[in-house]
């Protein structure tokens, strides 16, 4: 199975992962040849079988809803790639 | 050499003031500052932090005091974050990121009294099976192919782990198994690993990968070893809401216990065409040993043993692609600068994430995104409910399962990387259970007619390494397993 370009850029898309038209052809082949092995396991039947998400315990645990952490401001923002004084800064959102 | 001490024995001689910490860890350093440089085992050493934690582990065990690791001098997976240390998970994303908190189990380690030696390299976010996916450079396998010199693969994903502690660079270390990336490369350096139940060891402070499946383990020279280092890596951690409420047994009293009456399974689905012929018959002769040693020997069968491979390349994607949301150029981590937010994302993701980990997040985006979750996604979940129960069921009638750890013993680096899915079929022996979220641990049982080692698996029920250090130990005694690899400490080939 190949997928076609469009979804290739549209997965990009979607996962916000920048993709030159030069890797197009490359991802195309590589996701398809990927997706097409998985396809072994529409051979299965799986009708009433409870899907599972994970195999830790059903409930979690609850806590109190206390603060237990907090005012480490200058941690937090250690490794922030870019900031303006207490806060991360980003390119303008609004137009 | 104070090099070629198991973790057991250095303990021993520090007790005994045969030599001090300091000492040992300074051979350790030198011995990484000797090989370092070819196996790029370490991504970052800490000498000087290593050397005034192994004094300090003197000043201790003088007064009498100290824990169980007083200082032993062991190695850190590059997905643990320690405090003021960088941690890249081999990835470019992170390359320049300083944890200011440390990880629940390096925390525990050091509360022992372990001395970290520095951080190794690994599969970029722990996604592949031969260390050739890190940003940081290839690792090598100490071990050589006879008169061969080619560089072999140590697999992965923690493959800086298993080169350092095979080639004596370090007593121990801790890695992480998602789908065999504690098991796979500790066969591959002739090393044990063990990757315990699901829920033992805390997450906490580990950077995500697959938070259903990433698991944390010790990687070392003997079972001993890694029991001892089991022993301080479990427990329970209220800062990971998967981590399971339950007593830390004493896992290195476990591996004196006796074998009568154990039933062991051997399951025929992991006879898959084209193994190799001596990786069967090392099988077998791991099935003579376990029978020899008093357990009883019970032919299983787990039907969905085939279909593992492919549920975890849904499962394992799709939570990355989730968990590596997170790395989006604002908060932490490599930032390209663009006009507009969104391409500042684009751009900084692209630049960040190297060729596998992308592959890995589009499949994950893929398989949830609308109109293709259920195909694959809630298909994928169900066959895991399939899987979990053919152990399940297994583990009403045998103990634990023997099996080999992977389908082949080290190959070259450059060799396999043609296709992805030819890579992803390393993990053919340890995702099942992974997915089912047991315990597995590889002993190094022989080596292959090209002199490479082989290691086999053996599974547990939940919260049974109690039982798998048993075995392994027995596995271990039966085999004698004495091979060195060709690079080591004292000896550069």
């Amino acid at each position: 199975m190949s997928l076609d370009p469009a979804t290739v850029r549209r997965i990009a898309k979607l996962a916000r992962l920048g993709v030159d038209d030069s890797e197009i052809a490359r991802l195309q082949g590589e996701l398809g040849g990927i997706l097409g092995w998985i396809e072994q396991l529409s051979e299965l039947d799986v009708e009433g079988i409870e899907p599972i998400s994970g195999v830790g315990q059903a409930a979690l645990r609850m806590r109190d809803d206390v603060v237990t952490d907090g005012n480490r401001r200058e941690a937090v923002l250690s490794n922030a790639p870019e900031r303006a004084g207490v806060f991360y800064s980003v390119p303008k959102v609004i137009e | 050499m104070l090099t070629d001490l198991s973790l057991t024995g250095a303990l021993a001689g520090l007790e005994s003031r045969q030599f001090s910490s300091e000492e040992l860890t300074r051979a350790h350093l030198d011995a990484i500052e000797a090989l370092n440089p070819r196996l790029n085992a370490f991504i970052t050493v800490t000498g000087d932090q290593a050397l005034d934690a192994a004094r300090q582990a003197d000043a201790v065990r003088a007064k009498g005091e100290g824990g169980a690791l007083n200082g032993v001098p062991i190695a850190i997976k590059d997905l643990f974050c320690t405090e003021g240390v960088r941690t890249t998970a081999a990835s470019r994303m992170l390359a320049d990121f300083v944890p200011p908190y440390e990880s629940t189990v390096t925390a525990q380690l050091k509360r022992d009294g372990a001395v970290f030696l520095g951080k190794t390299n690994l599969d970029e976010f722990a996604m592949g099976s031969s260390n050739m996916t890190s940003a940081f450079g290839a690792v090598e396998n100490p071990w050589k192919r006879n008169g061969d010199n080619a560089a072999l693969v140590p697999g992965g994903s923690s493959g800086g782990s298993a080169s350092a502690v095979a080639a004596r660079l370090a007593l121990g270390a801790t890695g992480t198994d998602t789908g065999g990336s504690i098991r796979q490369p500790a066969s591959f350096c002739g090393i044990t690993g063990i990757k315990p139940t699901y829920g033992r060891c805390s997450r906490w402070g580990v950077v995500a990968f697959a938070s259903s499946l990433d698991q944390a383990g010790p990687m070392a020279r003997t079972v001993e070893d890694c029991a001892i280092l089991l022993g301080s890596m479990a427990g329970f951690d209220p800062k990971d809401s998967t981590s399971v409420d339950r007593a830390v047994p004493d896992y290195r009293a476990a591996c004196q216990r006796s074998l009568k009456g154990m039933r062991i399974g051997i399951p025929a689905e992991y006879r898959v065409p084209g193994m190799p012929m001596e990786i069967e018959t090392l099988w077998q002769q791991g099935i003579d040993w376990l029978r020899d040693a008093g357990c009883e020997i019970v032919d299983v069968s787990l039907p969905h043993t085939k279909y593992g491979l492919a549920t975890y390349y849904i499962v394992a994607p799709a939570e990355c692609s989730s968990n590596l949301a997170r790395y989006d150029g604002v908060r932490f981590g490599n930032r390209v600068e663009a006009a507009s937010l969104d391409e500042l994302y684009e751009r900084s993701r692209a630049a960040g994430f190297g060729a596998e980990v992308r592959r890995r997040i589009l499949i994950g985006t893929y398989v949830l995104s609308s109109g293709y979750y259920d195909a694959y996604y809630l298909r994928a979940q169900k066959v895991r409910s399939l899987i979990l129960r053919d152990f399940t069921e297994a583990f009403g009638r045998v103990d634990a399962l023997l099996t080999p750890t992977a389908p082949s013993a080290a190959f070259a680096q450059g060799e396999k990387m043609d296709d992805p899915v030819t890579m992803y079929l390393n993990d053919i022996f340890t995702v099942p259970a992974s997915m089912a979220g047991i315990p597995g641990i590889s002993v190094p049982a022989g080596l292959d007619s090209s002199g490479l080692p082989l290691g086999l698996q053996l599974l547990g029920r939940p919260f049974d390494e109690e039982g798998l250090f048993a075995l392994g130990s027995a596995l271990e005694k039966a085999a004698s397993f004495s091979h060195v690899p060709a690079i080591r400490a004292g000896v550069a080939a």
